[in-house]
């Protein structure tokens, strides 16, 4: 039945979501889920889609729960006394209402984002319960196995029930701290997708797609200036995926790319999101990483590029969040700006301090300008410890492509 | 619900600190206490000796093993407790981070395990 499917999809994790706040339990709402989708399949054929789809299902979910609770009490008696507190409790009308259930999804996305739990298990858990992904589809994409991915969730849904961790979107004053954490999520599954830290493909297109309809979800539920930020930067960076890799798979730096094949749509609605964020006045890392995107999405190429204003965002993103990471992309900036022998020295002086040594993106930008200053030798060096460092084969690839072009 | 906030701190600088500190540090303490034995949350609290009293109990393989010291070996040791009432872990972690060792040590939150009643079918 294809309306079915088309339900399925579009209401499933809103049903799960409040079913979850009905029944106080992630496994029980689970099933019931499965159940008033299996309950569907058999009555809507015969009897209709129901005026309301989405209420339905979760009423027949909550009382296919209940009827469960109570025949298991047959072997555990403290059931009994559950079903019977569900069954009292009986959810008002409006429970199922637009805002009631955006609230839910609320509450599930800050739930499974818990900062008490492990973060692997939060990401996990987020695309199991709120993108409803398998297992199985979670483990493919973050190249482990499907035990271990289920064993995280296991232990975030034990620690969920052991330590209580509420079913509830943050109160105003948590609230920001609480977003960062959801946000950091969100960032993780994306920068996975967009750049996987092994492996042979450059792109996992899947996660970042994810990530993006996270964020998207997360910008509808809660209009923050840092989610539109992250929302903003995920769609600028991902509107260069197909002018990143060449032909045979390699990698095409930001400057060599073919703008034209960049994604206009994803450009533009990035722009507005950048544009919405930065009027807030309430500027985060988030707002500020999707600026810089914006400029390099609004230009014509390298070099008509905004340097000097990328280089004004770095400097205001490293006064809120000191990192050495951003420092050398402010580095990277200055190299179009002033040229590279002022960003080699801040390169150097970063790799002085004992700051990035194994961050293969050092060693690889510093070869990069000594190539262009014509320290040839030098620069051989420097590709030959990214090289070592690089745990992606296009990467490699890429940068062994540079060595023997200094060799020919 | 019941929680214990445990509070970690570095203890060998306890005795370097100015009398002036330890006296702002007590009277904190002093006032935090007061404060959740309003809103009804306080259940229990003590400081404890300095880690040099400290045994850890184990069994292992049914035997009964003693040995000096405490449970983890970090460069903080448990220094103190509160054993409080919170409805759920978001307000234990609330309650935690006013404790005034939150700031310069750590707390380990831990939900009490309570017995399971016995629940009668009405």
């Amino acid at each position: 039945m294809e309306v079915l499917d088309a339900i399925y999809r579009a209401e499933s994790r809103r049903v799960l979501a409040t079913l979850v706040r009905l029944l106080g339990d992630f496994d029980l709402a689970e099933e019931a889920l499965h159940d008033a989708f299996a309950a569907a399949v058999e009555r809507w054929p015969r009897n209709g889609v129901p005026a309301n789809p989405r209420a339905w299902l979760v009423s027949t979910g909550r009382f296919k729960a209940i009827d469960q609770l109570r025949r298991r009490a047959t072997f555990d008696a403290s059931l009994g006394a559950l079903a019977q507190q569900l069954d009292e409790a009986a959810p008002p009308a409006d429970d199922v209402s637009d805002d009631g259930v955006e609230d839910d999804r609320l509450r599930l996305i800050f739930t499974c984002c818990h900062p008490a739990l492990a973060p692997d298990a939060q990401v996990a858990l987020t695309l199991r319960e709120v993108c409803g992904l398998t297992t199985e589809e979670i483990a493919h994409a973050f190249l482990t196995t499907a035990p271990t991915v289920a064993q995280r969730i296991v232990r975030a849904k034990g620690k969920i029930r052991e330590a209580r961790i509420p079913y509830e979107v943050p109160s105003r004053s948590d609230l920001s701290d609480r977003l960062d954490a959801v946000l950091r999520v969100v960032y993780l599954v994306f920068n996975e997708g967009y750049s996987a830290s092994a492996g042979g493909e450059l792109t996992r297109r899947d996660l970042s797609a994810e990530a993006i309809r996270l964020g998207r979800l997360i910008v509808e539920l809660l209009p923050e200036p840092e989610a539109q930020g992250l929302l903003a930067m995920m769609l600028l960076h991902d509107s260069r995926r197909s002018a990143r890799t060449g032909p045979d798979g390699e990698l095409v730096l930001l400057d060599q790319q073919d703008r034209s094949l960049w994604n206009r749509a994803q450009i533009a609605e990035g722009l507005a999101l950048v544009e919405q964020a930065l009027m807030s006045r309430r500027l985060g890392p988030y707002a500020l990483q999707a600026a810089i995107a914006a400029l390099h999405a609004e230009a014509r190429d390298a070099v008509a590029t905004d340097w000097n204003q990328i280089v004004g965002l770095y400097d205001v993103l490293l006064r809120l969040e000191p990192s050495a990471v951003v420092e050398l992309n402010r580095a990277a900036a200055i190299a179009m700006r002033d040229g590279p022998e002022a960003a080699l020295h801040l390169i150097d002086a970063i790799l002085d301090r004992g700051d990035l040594t194994d961050y293969q993106f050092a060693h690889s930008a510093r070869a990069e300008l000594l190539r262009r200053l014509g320290r040839s030798g030098e620069a051989i060096a420097a590709y030959g410890r990214a090289i070592t460092l690089s745990a992606q084969e296009p990467e490699r690839r890429f940068l062994e492509g540079r060595v023997s072009g200094l060799l020919a | 619900m019941k929680y214990l906030c445990l509070i970690y701190s570095d203890e060998s600088q306890w005795p370097k600190q100015p009398t002036s500190d330890a006296d702002t540090m007590m009277a904190e303490y002093g006032a935090f206490t007061e404060g959740i034995k309003k809103s009804g949350q306080y259940i229990g609290g003590n400081r404890l000796q300095p880690t040099a009293t400290a045994s850890t109990v184990r069994i292992r393989n049914g035997k009964l093993s003693t040995t000096d010291g405490p449970f983890a070996e970090t460069k903080e040791q448990l220094g103190g407790y509160y054993l409080i009432e919170a409805k759920d872990l978001n307000a234990a972690i609330q309650v935690a981070a006013k404790i005034p060792g939150a700031r310069a040590g750590s707390i380990e939150v831990r939900p009490i395990a309570e017995v399971p009643a016995a629940v009668g079918v009405a």
